[in-house]
């Protein structure tokens, strides 16, 4: 198990030195360039030509790439052109609120998801089924920004019940010690604090959550129904077992395999940014930095954040193939 | 004689498939079978043997399912008995034993974990001393080393090792009914011969009731006191074995024993039955194994014949029987 972790890791390096060197041809393609951006309506040649020289964008690609690549090796994104700011720190000081985003979401789509799906599956065929079915086919079909801005129109701005933007009470005063505003809530045992972090997730949290919700379901109805009809199940319900049991030992573990699989993918797609909640809550993550760094032609924001979450990607999916062990003992004899 | 454990009279099953039709899978079974005595039903895939064998156990589907007649066992009545009553019965006092022991086990649980559920399950006893009694159990059932393969997975045992599991699982509660469903066709023959000898030793020693379903004569001959004969769902000859195997009087009976191969070569060439299983007609037009009877004639069409006491013994349907002491192989 070990060797196969390292060698997944030590897989990574040739995964990112490809992405860095797609990436940088990739963000000097696009049109227009950070000197644009920056200078806007103010832009002249003379004055382009300038800032370029400043930050070296007028040297030979391969120059560029290699002065850029002695630094990402020691881990250091460069500075950001727009911001102002060390691309790692800035990084490191958004992708908490995202790992927290990702997870409120993830909460709700598997918390869900599951029991929505192995329902269904357990009512095959009634209309609690078509429902599920139904429901899920909508799910993932529904944009994030239009659910995003429905709920907020719903239940911050008619019912008020909850905030419409933001991660915290701009009233609201927190010593980060990790950024994470539930972690750091409960560092400093502030439960207004906490339940104010715990507010602010829940609209986008559901927003985010939905489509995963609506994949979870869908998997886990097909996974369990497959189990359903396997012999160890009836083996089980000829064991006498209560049908609590037989669902939770016997149909629910083994049915989890995909359902593991399409939890992962969906983790590393919300981790990965998730630009249009973080846009519509103004959640200030690394989807909302990313997207902001396109528009600007940011290159050194791109190019980190991009291979920041390509690294994220990787590790997540490193973790799923791990709990497939766990989950079933014929991977870990091959 | 002593009264019999399990007594099943006029049982029906009837399937409700799509487009309302009706598929009748077990069409008025009756038969009984008494402490420390082994009991037979044979029949091709699709004379409802399995399923008569999952209804005794309240295993079926419990949507477009329908069933009537009475399952007694002990004098219960298990038709009709709610599912939370059924698993008090089920593993506790009647335990199964099923065909493919690779598919029958849960493949990501040890083959401890999945003993000592039941255990636990039934006799209430603390996880330490299950474990004492699962080991107990693999090697009772002849498994060499057992508290190692309490810990192993069910891939990492050999076929044969795992129909001992299953039927180590089974034993479990000491049952007293155990209905084996074709346990020895999915395995190597020579395991086949010590999987019987196993079950036969099991019903000795326990005095355990035991129901055979098989499509395959020879395990029938070598463990069974009595055999029914199924097909189409109903009973079409029940006897004692020696009685059946001497003298079969069905001519389903009969095409069944002509396709056994027999090592003395006595039947010259296999007979196979002509036909499928699929070629029948409703019992209520006749004789469903009619379409495919080398001696059927107008007097099998019409009308169902009625399953009645032969005066030898056994029951028989059949109008136009072979005759008494006719053997299957000779004159071939």
């Amino acid at each position: 198990m070990i060797r196969f972790v390292v060698r997944r890791l030590l897989l990574l390096i040739p995964i990112l030195f490809g992405l860095s060197i797609l990436l940088f041809i990739w963000v000097r393609a696009l049109p227009g360039g950070p000197a644009t951006a920056l200078l806007g309506e103010r832009a002249t040649p003379e004055r382009i030509a300038q800032i370029n020289k400043a930050y070296g964008f007028d040297r030979p690609m391969i120059t560029q790439y290699l002065t850029y690549m002695k630094r990402v090796v020691r881990f250091d994104f460069g500075q950001s052109i727009t911001l102002r700011k060390d691309v790692t720190a800035e990084l490191v000081r958004r992708f908490p609120a995202t790992i927290e985003l990702s997870m409120a979401a993830m909460l709700f789509a598997v918390g869900v998801g599951i029991p929505l799906g192995f329902m269904a599956a357990k009512r095959e065929r009634t209309w609690f089924d078509y429902g599920a079915v139904t429901a899920s086919l909508i799910g993932v079909s529904i944009p994030v920004f239009f659910l995003g801005q429905i709920l907020k129109w719903v239940f911050a701005l008619k019912l008020n019940w909850l905030p419409t933007i933001g991660r915290l009470a701009p009233t609201r005063e927190l010593v980060h010690h990790t950024n994470f505003n539930v972690l750091d809530s409960l560092l400093a045992l502030d439960g207004g604090a906490l339940w104010d972090s715990i507010e602010h997730l829940i609209l986008p949290g559901i927003a985010l959550g939905t489509i995963p919700l609506a994949i979870i379901a869908r998997i886990t109805r097909a996974s369990v129904l497959e189990v359903l009809n396997d012999d160890y199940v009836r083996t089980a319900r000829a064991k006498g077992l209560r049908t609590s049991t037989v669902n939770r030992v016997h149909v629910l573990r083994n049915s989890m395999l995909p359902i593991v699989t399409v939890i992962g993918l969906q983790t590393g797609l919300l981790l990965s940014g998730a630009v249009l909640t973080e846009t519509v809550f103004a959640w200030g993550g690394m989807g909302q930095l990313i997207a902001g760094a396109v528009l600007d032609k940011d290159y050194p924001v791109i190019q980190g954040g991009v291979m920041f979450l390509a690294i994220v990607f990787v590790l997540v999916n490193l973790v799923v193939d791990v709990l497939y062990a766990f989950i079933d003992p014929r991977i870990r004899v091959s | 004689m002593s009264e019999p454990l399990l007594v099943v009279d006029d049982l029906h099953v009837t399937f409700q498939i799509r487009g309302g039709r009706a598929l009748r899978a077990v069409d008025g079974v009756s038969f009984a079978v008494r402490a420390g005595e082994t009991v037979g039903i044979v029949g091709e895939s699709g004379s409802g043997k399995s399923v008569t064998a999952l209804a005794i156990l309240g295993l079926l589907p419990s949507r477009g399912v329908t069933t009537s007649g009475s399952i007694l066992l002990n004098g219960q009545q298990l038709l009709g008995a709610s599912e939370h009553d059924m698993q008090d019965v089920r593993g506790r006092r009647a335990a199964m034993v099923f065909q493919d022991p690779m598919t029958s086990l849960n493949p990501v649980l040890t083959v401890g974990r999945q003993l000592t559920e039941t255990i636990t399950r039934h006799l209430g006893v603390k996880r330490e001393a299950a474990r004492d009694r699962a080991a107990e159990l693999l090697d009772r059932v002849g498994i060499p080393e057992p508290r190692q393969r309490l810990k192993n997975y069910p891939h990492q045992l050999s076929g044969g090792m795992r129909q001992r599991v299953m039927i180590a699982i089974a034993l479990a509660s000491d049952p007293a009914l155990i209905i084996a469903d074709e346990p020895t066709t999915a395995l190597d023959v020579t395991i086949q011969a010590q999987v019987l000898e196993l079950l036969r030793e099991v019903v000795r020693e326990s005095n355990t009731a035991l129901v055979m379903i098989t499509h395959d004569l020879g395990v029938i001959a070598g463990i069974c006191e009595s055999v029914n004969v199924m097909y189409s769902g109903r009973i079409v000859e029940s006897n004692e074995r020696h009685h059946l195997f001497a003298s079969p009087r069905h001519h389903y009976t009969r095409g069944l024993l002509a396709s056994v191969p027999r090592l003395d070569g006595a039947q010259g060439r296999l007979v196979p039955i002509p036909g499928s299983p699929s070629d029948v007609i409703a019992w209520s037009d006749g004789c469903a194994f009619a379409p495919r009877c080398p001696a059927a004639s107008d007097a099998c069409r019409g009308q169902a014949p009625e399953l009645v006491i032969s005066p030898e013994g056994g029951t028989l349907r059949c109008v136009q029987p072979a005759p008494l002491g006719m053997p299957v192989w000779s004159g071939r």
